[in-house]
């Protein structure tokens, strides 16, 4: 019983990090950008949400509503004003200017709401626990929802890349920029689509987190941002149901390692398993080998 | 021969090949800027012109412009991006202060003991980078970028759950994810979460100046030699470096190893700075500090890092009364700069507004180069 509830406390961690790893993929695979602000897009959609329910007295999920609306744009923003201007410049430039946007979100958020951590009402506050097994096994509603919330949105996306025009617009992009450019496709809409996404994404995985650890503080996304972006990597950058099996992976690893190994250990037990599978295959577990050419 | 071939592979190493005196202008500038640095600030310091607080960032700033051209040797020259550089400053830290505490009793000269203490973290920061860096270095780009960030991470982690003190016999003792027993506080060396405490701050500001002499002494003349050319070229053209018979791995490897045994000194002389350093002052926002520092002062320019690494230690500390607002505007402006620097639109706007003021100068670079290169120059003009 205790390693079935450790084996859905992973899922339900894992299914966080797939969801944020699921905007870093998609942005590196169109970008070809580490955006490491991503993690702290988690965390204003997090503050967004505690404003509706907490300060406006709102239901939990016109806040999460509300909250994925604002990172969606904020996502577009950030895009538009920071690393638009730098497309093409090699990595590293955009790479110091996602740090910089990161630096700034994190001190606006310090501005408006102080470095006192705030305390986060469940999307779920009042939902009963589920109880299995004559009691022994309780899964919590949170658990359910996120791993639910994550399937749901990789059915959603799957689809939404591989049938509609705008996601084989972006696949196009993500291939080849320039050859995209040249058969009529709107590369800016492309990136700016992916960007809106891969927020409104983080928004979600930011109230689902925060409902099921519920301290909210400036600096609450970049650890988990930091993991994402592992999973994203470990499952092979750029590749979507990759993001998903990678966040899942590193989600069961932490809580197992944490379980059963040591808690001060267990993110270094995540990141040595990262090491790992990239020793093993150098381009994550279903990232394409890119050959190069003379 | 080879080392020709090396050069023409390389189109900054032709540059170098071309003019020789590129290598002793960066070297005068570079040693220039930290011994007049050094001089202002200590008369600042003794004219009573700085004040106490900015003078316990003296020692910081040395270490940062080290870590700094250190960071370079990977980014700038090597060309491969690592966001682990703090993991390593930690290894030359914790082992540098380790040593220090064992020598106390037994050495009075301190200079000595630190310059022990600094040997002894560059030798296991550079095992350190050996260990690491065997495996991955087979890795690209962005894949490099996420292990050495990951190593980073584990450093810190390891850093979280490792004891070390002196038991009643005097005898060292460790201990791994639990605390040593029946110890004095002031018997502890380095006690986990708390970091490396009880030490006896021995490091001076010329000890910071030497450091990043030293340091830029190393970089610049591995850059200089046939060594470095061979870097360089694997760097502007991995496939044609292999092709004459480069073992890119080794010379990749040498990069890495020496800019670790760099951050270990570094490390070392910060650990000996402060009575109490923390495991989480080498997390990842360190070796991104680290790596803004470089990329702010022009990636490969090791005095542009220099510069940016003293003035970006320096300002946050002169805007201290602005509390709030300092890092707010910090990453405004860190922002703002990267557009400006690196947006095409604006560089060739201010490339020609740069011609526009000075033209004379352009024209006489202009006379220096073959006639294909002015010919373009005409047409783009």
């Amino acid at each position: 019983m205790n390693l079935l509830s450790n084996l859905i406390s992973g899922l339900s961690l894992g299914s966080v990090y797939a969801i944020i790893a699921l905007g870093y993929t998609m942005v590196y695979g169109i970008s070809k950008m580490l955006n490491f602000a991503h993690g702290d897009v988690i965390m204003i959609g997090g503050y967004i949400s505690f404003v509706m329910t907490v300060y406006l007295g709102m239901n939990g999920w016109v806040g999460l509503l509300i909250a994925i609306v604002t990172c969606t744009c904020l996502g577009v923003l950030i895009e538009r004003l920071a690393y638009r201007p730098l497309r093409g410049t090699g990595s590293l430039a955009v790479l110091i200017t996602a740090i910089g946007v990161s630096y700034f979100l994190q001190n606006v958020a310090l501005l408006i709401w102080g470095a006192n951590p705030k305390m986060f009402t469940s999307l779920f506050d009042g939902v009963k626990a589920l109880r299995l097994a004559g009691g022994k096994l309780v899964v919590s509603p949170e658990s359910l929802f996120t791993i639910a919330a994550n399937i749901i949105v990789m059915i959603v996306l799957t689809l939404f890349v591989n049938k509609t025009k705008a996601g084989k617009a972006m696949r196009a992009v993500s291939e080849d920029n320039g050859a995209a450019q040249l058969m009529g496709i709107n590369v800016n809409q492309s990136i700016s689509l992916t960007f809106a996404i891969g927020s409104g994404l983080a928004a979600v995985a930011g109230v689902l987190m925060c409902s099921a650890y519920p301290v909210l503080t400036p600096t609450t996304g970049s650890m988990p941002g930091i993991k994402a972006f592992t999973a994203a990597v470990f499952g092979g950058i750029g590749s979507i149901p990759g993001a998903m099996i990678g966040g899942l992976i590193l989600g069961i690893i932490e809580i197992f390692a944490r379980a059963y190994v040591s808690t001060e250990l267990a993110d270094a037990i995540v990141f040595a398993c990262l090491i790992i599978v990239l020793l093993v295959k150098p381009t994550g577990l279903l990232g394409k080998k890119v050959s190069e050419k003379v | 021969m080879a080392d020709r071939i090396l050069k023409t592979i390389s189109t900054r190493g032709l540059k170098n090949a071309v003019r020789g005196s590129e290598y002793k202008r960066e070297a005068l500038i570079s040693y220039g800027i930290l011994i007049i640095g050094y001089i202002v600030l200590q008369l600042g310091a003794v004219g009573g012109l700085i004040g106490r607080n900015l003078q316990g960032q003296f020692v910081p700033i040395c270490v940062y412009v080290s870590l700094a051209v250190s960071l370079n040797l990977v980014v700038g020259i090597s060309g491969e991006l690592s966001l682990g550089h703090a993991g390593f400053m930690a290894v030359g830290c914790y082992s540098g202060v380790l040593m220090s505490r064992i020598l106390l009793p037994h050495i009075g000269f301190e200079p000595a003991i630190v310059l022990v203490s600094m040997i002894f973290g560059a030798v296991l920061a550079a095992l350190a980078g050996f260990v690491i860096g065997i495996p991955i270095l087979g890795l690209r780009g962005d894949y490099l970028a996420i292990v050495t960030l990951a190593f980073g991470e584990i450093i810190v982690n390891l850093m979280n759950v490792i004891y070390f003190g002196f038991d009643k016999d005097g005898k060292l003792k460790f201990a791994f994810n639990h605390a040593i027993e029946d110890i004095e506080n002031s018997d502890r060396i380095i006690a986990g979460a708390i970091g490396a405490t009880g030490t006896k701050t021995m490091v001076t500001f010329t000890m910071g100046l030497l450091l990043c002499l030293f340091t830029v002494f190393v970089v610049l003349n591995l850059k200089n030699s046939k060594q470095g050319r061979a870097i360089m070229s694997i760097r502007d053209n991995r496939i044609a470096a292999e092709s004459i018979g480069l073992n890119v791995r080794k010379y990749k490897l040498t990069a890495f190893v020496v800019s670790a045994a760099l951050a270990g000194m570094a490390g070392t002389l910060y650990g000996l700075n402060f009575s109490t350093v923390a495991p989480t002052k080498f997390n990842f926002n360190t070796s991104v500090l680290i790596l803004v520092f470089v990329v702010l002062g022009s990636v490969g320019n090791i005095w542009g890092g220099i510069i940016a690494a003293s003035i970006l230690t320096v300002l946050p500390e002169v805007f201290r009364q602005f509390a709030d607002y300092r890092m707010l505007t910090y990453a405004i402006v860190l922002i703002l700069v990267m557009i400006a620097t690196y947006n095409p639109t604006i560089k060739a706007r201010v490339k020609a507004v740069w011609t526009k003021i000075n033209p004379v100068k352009k024209k006489d670079k202009d006379k220096g180069k073959d006639k294909k290169r002015k010919k373009s120059g005409k047409e783009v003009a």
